[in-house]
């Protein structure tokens, strides 16, 4: 006997207009329904706001230590790892680094069998969204953590323009990367029945292996290297961070940008094949 | 009547809880992985502080045994109080569904009925490896053996599980208001626990006396730990505020059980 699927057929992508259409559609349903949650946005940023102080003076109290020796900890001057947390703490919110259960939850309910007959690929009608939801976190879980550490302290400016848009470049490729990684940790409801183990993984992973907690460079060099290449966590914050406070020379940068992009290739091939492999599997529970 | 009364709601808070673990253990492989993650988040933090300190051998005038020794003061400290309220956490979603409509009306007390609803029996292998952590740190800080000190080694982690305790409850009663307050609890009870997890002289300015003194958390770890240590404070404080934590607990505890009253009478549910 062979497999049945229950899928429509998806998007044969006629012309560009329509693609576009599509696209816009989906994107803007993510940010106007992030917009609406306005109480859970502004409690998320001042909590971000919080946490960018806790962490801004360690890294002093580190910076401060690192200069009294006459050195810089890990080739980062104080001013760097100011901007480094608090940008850090504004991009929380943007790539979305945790808390993204819909996928699991609809895994859980059985509503996930609607996704499948949409004519729009799972991986793509997820991520539209939530690129929708990234421009709208940019505009203000973004703005706010950023305003607040460059009144409080002397960030760090980017000296070359260069790294503007180089730094623009690494957000969208962070905001993909983790996008991707979500969907697999969600995805993982296809075989388990409670996937709060998994997507607590998730979050320990993005946030130590991120950089958030403290820069990846601080660690010995082969740990920090190991982790850069084997692993996609740096990609979330600590590839971008590392971008705009100039860390590295330009060639440095547009190897990090290359890091990101491999990554991105690679979670979302996973995500193809996990969700062809889970539909075959996928047994609805009635109710 | 009183005490066969007393006995029977213990029984049924005992049925309640038996009735969680049972649940949580049968979802194995969920509970053991959620079980290592709950380790993990500990050694999370910890790892900073060590990552911490294999760039610089001081911070802020204290050596790396000396912080693990606040660390671990502040962390086992933590950990009991998530273990026994730290599900108060899902308050919202409480609120949210309605679940509250339904706690409210059962003849029991509304605060101790959200608790045994979502025990977190996952969080008992923070509290064990924050109590191996903290032998650990006394080891290597050389803490002196005498009376004193090994009595407050008891008091304080005590101090600090009522304390953070409070300020859960305290930090989730805003969901009565404010339903879709999202992890601005998180800013007090994880952002006072980084507080303490770090000599106060890491921090300045005004968001130290702030966070020390204006919300209390510079007494749950760092000035019983100057004690332990035998130094005096490098900001100035008397010694003797490092007893002061008993104190400190009884009043946020005191303040939190009528922030939640309040709360609780000013509830509306959201009719879902």
């Amino acid at each position: 006997m062979g497999f049945v699927t229950a899928t429509a057929d998806r998007l044969t992508i006629r012309n560009f207009t329509e693609t576009a259409g599509l696209f816009r559609t989906l994107g803007a349903s993510g940010f106007r329904r992030f917009s609406t949650y306005r109480q859970a946005t502004a409690a998320a940023t001042a909590t971000n706001t919080v946490f960018g102080f806790l962490r801004t003076y360690v890294m002093l109290a580190v910076a401060g230590s690192a200069a009294a020796l006459g050195g810089q900890a890990a080739g980062y001057d104080a001013p760097q790892l100011i901007t480094y947390v608090w940008v850090g703490q504004g991009l929380i919110g943007v790539v979305g680094m945790w808390g993204w259960t819909e996928l699991a939850d609809r895994i859980r309910s059985g509503d996930v069998v609607t996704d499948l007959l949409r004519p729009v690929h799972p991986v793509l009608g997820y991520l539209l969204p939530d690129l929708g939801r990234a421009a709208y976190a940019l505009l203000t879980r973004f703005v706010v953590p950023i305003v607040v550490g460059a009144l409080a302290f002397d960030m760090y400016l980017p000296r070359r323009p260069a790294t503007y848009p180089l730094f623009a470049v690494s957000v969208l490729l962070a905001v993909l990367v983790c996008f991707a990684g979500r969907f697999l940790a969600n995805a993982a409801g296809y075989w388990l029945l409670d996937t709060r183990g998994v997507l607590m993984g998730w979050a320990l992973c993005a946030g130590v292996l991120g950089g958030l907690y403290f820069p990846i460079r601080f660690l010995p060099e082969w740990a920090a290297t190991a982790l850069y290449l084997g692993t996609p966590f740096p990609s979330l914050l600590q590839v971008p961070l590392d971008v705009l406070v100039e860390r590295d020379p330009p060639i440095g940068q547009l190897g990090l940008l290359g890091l990101q992009a491999l990554w991105a290739g690679v979670l979302f091939t996973a995500c193809v094949v996990v969700q062809r492999r889970a539909e075959r599997r996928l047994v609805v529970q009635g109710g | 009547m009183a005490e066969p009364a007393a006995a029977s709601t213990a029984a049924i808070y005992r049925r309640l809880v038996a009735a969680q673990v049972r649940s949580q253990l049968s979802y194995r492989v969920s509970f053991v992985l959620d079980l290592v993650s709950n380790v993990v988040f500990l050694g999370a933090d910890l790892l900073t502080v060590l990552v911490v300190f294999h760039r610089v051998p001081v911070l802020a005038g204290f050596s790396l045994a000396d912080t693990l020794l606040v660390f671990g003061l502040a962390s086992l400290g933590f950990s009991l109080a998530e273990l026994i309220v730290g599900s108060i956490d899902h308050m919202q979603r409480h609120v949210r569904t309605g679940l509250l409509d339904a706690v409210l009306i059962r003849p029991l007390g509304v605060l101790w009925q959200l608790l045994v609803l979502d025990v977190g029996l996952r969080r008992v292998g923070r509290v064990c490896s924050g109590l191996v952590l903290l032998a650990i740190a006394v080891r290597l800080a050389e803490v002196a053996v005498t009376p004193a000190n090994l009595l407050l080694l008891v008091i304080t982690p005590v101090v600090g599980a009522v304390f953070f305790g409070a300020v859960f409850v305290a930090t989730a009663t805003v969901a009565f208001w404010w339903v879709d307050s999202g992890e601005l609890s998180a800013a007090l009870t994880h952002g006072g626990r980084d507080f303490t997890s770090y000599p106060m002289t890491v921090f300045g300015g005004w968001f130290r006396r702030l966070f020390a003194f204006g919300l209390g958390f510079g007494f749950i770890a760092y000035y019983p730990a100057l004690i332990l240590l035998d130094r005096p404070d490098p900001l100035g404080a008397p010694a003797w505020l490092g007893w002061c934590g008993p104190l400190l607990a009884a009043a946020a505890a005191t303040l939190a059980g009528l922030i939640w009253r309040t709360g609780v009478r000013h509830y509306r549910s959201t009719g879902s």
